[in-house]
């Protein structure tokens, strides 16, 4: 049953700054974390920006070699650690675990409002490191981020503190998930945004330590003369690498999972059709978050590990693609004989499934041991990464922007506007990126501030398509902005959708429902006949 | 040789990685235009047409046997891509009897070559065409990074260690070595050649015994010697002669000029200063700019040294 | 049917919540003192000869009285937590005290052995032995301070009257933390100061 629709301000009723530093009010919460991570989305998008302008030409023509090298390494700690990663679990996840759950809040809320702050603190450890900036690339590989003059060790608190802020953040999701479900919601009737946000806790809780102790010996290095990554010391710089990985591996899948989570919400609902094997959607999640923990060593197929040990980490790596496989197939049988609208969560919806699999489908040429030995470290890592992380996470970010728009502001979205910014995206995304793989294939290193005149083409199509993209996201923010001062006012189900979060007025209730809704079927009851 | 593209151009072990690339590519084109293909056709064929309406949509939850084909056809696919895979990399890395070892020593932002008759060299390894080469691959500081894309292979360099890598060289050429692990502000500079010549020009070569600068050219004028020397031992991987600034300073105008230090002094660039920056870099160290030059005091004769000055003399 | 389940304030929901997060904390835990043993697995099978020299140079007998001490510790924290399971606060606050005194004297047992280390010039810097030996029973002492906190904090609790034996959730959680860095020593203590 709909409750009323915003025509009150739901939980945003109250004013003044303290109602937010002090809310325990799991949207309150997610609503801070999105605003936080989107803006260093934008800050992110910057550095990319000034890279791809410097990229125009062959030699570095308005920065130095080492301001391109501390640009490309912001970039990439800003997308990876203070945007990609806690986006949507701790932004749109805090905000709607709960409401689809069918529960008043999070299990720990006082623990959720102290993951935030000490996320707040971590980022602002990482600003105050760039009084002396890095510029190692995000991964940090030692003996040179153990040398380097950078701020080396405070950077390293500031990734701790956003460590355990996740760590935080995932255990209270695991618990909430498990013990605050409302009466009659079984695991098989949840929707598939809970599965993948519990495995994506999983992860969180599992590998981030591991993590947290790379930085706290690269910092013990630095500080105490610690010889672990030291090779004069008996040390090895390659376990480093090891242990980095160990977390940097399974973390994409944090960045991938509640992303296809959202999708798996979307696609149903604008097809107008139950999602094809909820089951296997399901159980997917936790193998890929499983065997996401066993294949780390494909990030060091060439750093002197043995082939036997390749072999292992190759052979794994490959199937992590299976059951992500059966995602994809599994929303494009739910489009069958759907009945099918493009509003734009559907839009972005499809695209990620499109450019997912531009990067999935180029993950086998790095998983396959010769190829990668090619490949590795030039531009076709990046095109990956950016096809998956970009293409993937980034538009599923975005479809979940777009799908709750209504329901955590009570405005509607104009959909004109966000259609043309989704054009602009699409074009821009691939023309920069695509020209990647090509370059990278003809053996263009990353990381290089110069390169050789033979690569210069590539590189000028790839600005002028970030220039594009860049556009297409202004005026995807613009658009947020208009809702969010003058958007028409949204009913509590603007796309008819079942999940429970649409039973809460938009925008909801500070305490989300006025009664625990009894669940008594599946949220994916779409279908109007008999198969 | 400079199109990389060129199929199995300098190694037939490149062509075999070549057809294994092509093989991924076919095949995961294949899945993606069966997937896409089959995604955009029922975007289309399925949009609503009568608006405000949800038409009539079957309830279909799942169907078993299809979720079991395609779970089992992708895993066999997978399986079979990661063999080939394997294979190639086997072959790849199992060194042929007869092997020439060269050394390779990265530090920033040079590789020192070192070959088995006890020669030297920087940023140049040349061998004869159609002999397996092994590498072997260390580094003096960081991590570094041992790329040769016409062969397709790559190697880490690790500090402390020795990594190997071989490869056979076919055709002659010149071919790029890149570093490919991040290794500071000289990262994309650390440029390098693989030099494979004909067997008889290279057994002349050998016989010649040619150094950095390289005697053998009778009445070579001293500038002209100089120029060779600085693209020969790395100089140019951190100094630009246009006036750009690379890692290091420019060398446009910098002789005769007066040069700030670091600390606050000011000193005028004269033969004196231009040949102890070249032996003891850190005597003196431009204001602004990192104190990480290496020395030359043990790679280069006294001859080069000579000729460099005279050729950083002509760049005004 | 039942009162819902979703509610987060229902007093066995906030129970089994707790008891939840505290395992999955611990489970944290494991990992992160995990990556560490892996450090000094790698570092022992590769300079066998190095630990056998140079564990040598640890005070077992200290040792052996911190092994007692945490152990006797844990003990007085299953006490407490068995008296306030019976409403009895003012025991609770008596064995939770006890305990934080033996943490206390734990710490000050490794105060007397760094500070011995450091008199002859062994520190984290000088080899890969000692490097592990303070990473990892630094790690572990910090651990230890936060658990004093912790349990400073039940004491405060209890003092406040808002523990009985229909609620004594933190009492329970924190004793089971407590018994986590107890375990983790349990580990340290032979890996570091027995294996030769």
């Amino acid at each position: 049953m709909a409750e009323t629709s915003g025509v009150g301000r739901g939980y945003l009723a109250v004013r003044g700054w303290r109602s937010w530093a002090f809310t325990l009010d799991h949207k309150r919460i997610g609503a801070m974390y999105l605003w936080t991570t989107i803006f260093f989305f934008l800050v992110g998008g910057v550095f990319a920006l000034l890279l791809r302008l410097e990229l125009l030409s062959p030699q570095t023509r308005y920065f130095s070699n080492h301001a391109y090298n501390v640009f490309f390494t912001l970039h990439g700690s800003m997308m990876i650690f203070l945007f990609i990663i806690p986006a949507i679990p701790s932004g749109l996840g805090n905000f709607f675990i709960p409401l689809h759950i069918g529960a008043r809040d999070v299990a720990f809320p006082r623990l959720n409002l102290a993951s935030y702050w000490v996320f707040a603190a971590g980022f602002l450890v990482i600003i105050g490191s760039l009084v002396a900036p890095m510029d190692t690339g995000w991964t940090f590989y030692t003996p040179y981020s153990a040398k380097s003059a950078a701020a080396v060790t405070t950077l390293s608190l500031g990734l701790f503190l956003i460590g355990l802020s996740s760590i935080l953040t995932g255990l209270n999701f695991i618990v909430t998930i498990h013990k605050l479900r409302a009466p009659g919601m079984t695991w098989h009737r949840m929707p598939l945004f809970l599965w993948s946000m519990y495995a994506t806790s999983i992860i969180q809780v599992i590998a981030t330590p591991v993590v947290g102790v790379t930085f706290l010996l690269l910092a013990a290095e630095r500080l105490l003369g610690v010889g672990f990554y030291d090779p004069a010391k008996g040390g090895d710089p390659v376990l480093f690498q090891h242990f980095f990985w160990f977390y940097s591996h399974p973390v994409v899948y944090v960045m991938i999972l509640p992303a296809m989570g959202i999708i798996s919400e979307v696609i149903p609902v604008f097809s107008r059709k139950p999602i094809f094997g909820y089951k296997a959607i399901a159980y997917s999640s936790l193998a890929i978050a499983f065997l996401g923990f066993l294949v780390w060593g494909h990030h060091m197929f060439t750093s002197g590990m043995s082939p036997l040990a390749n072999a292992i980490f190759s052979f794994l790596t490959f199937f992590v693609a299976v059951p992500t496989a059966v995602k994809v197939f599994n929303w494009i049988a739910t489009l069958y004989k759907g009945s099918i609208t493009f509003e734009s969560p559907m839009l972005y919806a499809l695209t990620f499934i499109f450019l997912f699999a531009v990067g999935g489908l180029t993950g086998p040429f790095l998983g396959a041991l010769a190829t990668n030995v090619q490949l590795h470290d030039t531009y076709f890592v990046v095109a990956h990464f950016h096809y998956t992380m970009m293409g993937g996470t980034v538009m599923g970010f975005f479809a979940g922007l777009h799908y709750w728009f209504p329901k955590m502001t009570g405005k509607m979205l104009n959909e004109k506007v966000a259609r043309i910014a989704w054009a602009l995206v699409f074009i821009g995304f691939n023309v920069t990126f695509f020209t990647m793989f090509i370059v990278g294939t003809r053996g263009m290193p990353r990381r290089y501030a110069e390169y050789l005149p033979r690569f210069h083409t590539e590189n000028v199509i790839s600005t002028i398509g970030s220039a594009v993209l860049a556009i297409g996201i202004l005026v995807m923010c613009w658009n947020f902005l208009q809702g969010l001062r003058k958007g028409a006012p949204a009913p509590a189900d603007p796309w008819r959708a079942l999940s429970l979060e649409w039973r809460a007025a938009s925008p909801p209730e500070t305490e989300n429902f006025h009664e625990i809704p009894v669940v008594t079927e599946w949220p994916y009851g779409y279908g109007t006949t008999k198969a | 040789m400079d199109n990389v593209l060129a199929f199995g151009a300098a190694s037939s072990q490149a062509g075999r990685v070549d057809a294994l690339f092509v093989v991924i590519a076919v095949v995961g084109g294949f899945f993606f235009f069966l997937t896409q293909g089959i995604l955009i056709y029922f975007a289309v064929k399925y949009r609503r047409r009568l608006p405000d309406r949800d038409n009539v949509t079957p309830t279909i939850t799942g169907s078993p046997l299809l979720e079991f084909l395609w779970i089992l056809i992708p895993s066999l696919v997978v399986v079979a891509i990661f063999y080939y895979g394997w294979r190639v990399y086997t072959d790849q890395r199992t060194s042929v009897a007869g092997a020439t070892e060269v050394h390779v020593n990265a530090r920033q932002w040079m590789y020192e070559i070192k070959y088995p008759d006890g020669r030297t060299a920087i940023n140049e390894i040349r061998v004869p065409a159609g002999k397996p080469v092994k590498f072997l691959l260390s580094a003096a500081d960081v991590l570094h990074g041992f790329y040769l894309p016409d062969f397709r292979v790559k190697m880490d360099m690790i500090p402390g260690r020795v990594t190997t890598l071989w490869v056979q060289p076919d055709r002659p050429g010149s071919y790029q070595i890149f570093c490919t692990v991040y290794c500071g502000t000289g990262h994309s500079n650390m440029l390098a050649r693989l030099i494979v010549m004909p067997p008889a020009e290279y057994a002349e070569w050998v016989a010649h015994g040619e150094e950095e600068g390289g005697e053998g050219k009778e009445h070579e004028p001293l500038t002209v010697r100089g120029e060779r020397v600085a693209k020969n031992a790395g100089c140019l991987n951190c100094h630009a002669i246009g006036g750009a600034v690379k890692v290091g300073p420019g060398w446009k105008g910098l002789f005769g000029s007066n040069v700030p230090l670091e600390g606050g002094k000011t000193v005028n660039a004269d033969e004196e200063y231009l040949r102890e920056s070249i032996v003891d870099p850190g005597a003196k160290v431009v204001k602004g700019f990192p104190n990480v030059m290496p020395t030359y005091k043990t790679t280069l004769s006294k001859e080069d040294i000579d000729a460099l000055v005279a050729y950083l003399k002509t760049l005004k | 049917m039942n009162a819902p389940s979703a509610d987060h304030h229902d007093p066995s929901v906030a129970f089994e919540s707790a008891k939840l997060g505290v395992w999955t904390f611990l489970a944290t835990e494991v990992l992160l003192f995990g990556a560490l043993f892996t450090a000094y697995t790698i570092f022992r099978m590769k300079y066998p000869e190095l630990f056998r020299v140079e564990h040598a140079k640890l005070d077992r007998v200290l040792g052996a009285v911190n092994t007692v001490v945490l152990i006797t510790s844990s003990f007085t924290v299953v006490l407490g937590v068995d008296a306030i399971k019976r409403g009895k606060a003012r025991l609770l606050e008596v064995c939770f005290g006890a305990t934080i005194l033996l943490a206390a004297v734990f710490l000050c047992v490794k105060y007397v052995e760094y500070a011995a280390k450091f008199h002859h010039g062994l520190y984290p810097r000088t080899n890969l032995f000692f490097s592990l030996y303070f990473m990892m029973t630094g790690l572990h002492g910090i651990h230890v301070l936060l658990g004093m906190g912790l349990l400073s904090y039940v004491i405060v609790l209890s003092r406040r009257g808002r523990l009985s034996a229909s609620y004594h959730t933190p009492a329970e959680m924190s004793g089971l933390y407590w018994h986590f860095v107890d375990l983790v020593w349990i580990y340290l203590f032979p890996l570091l100061y027995l294996l030769g």
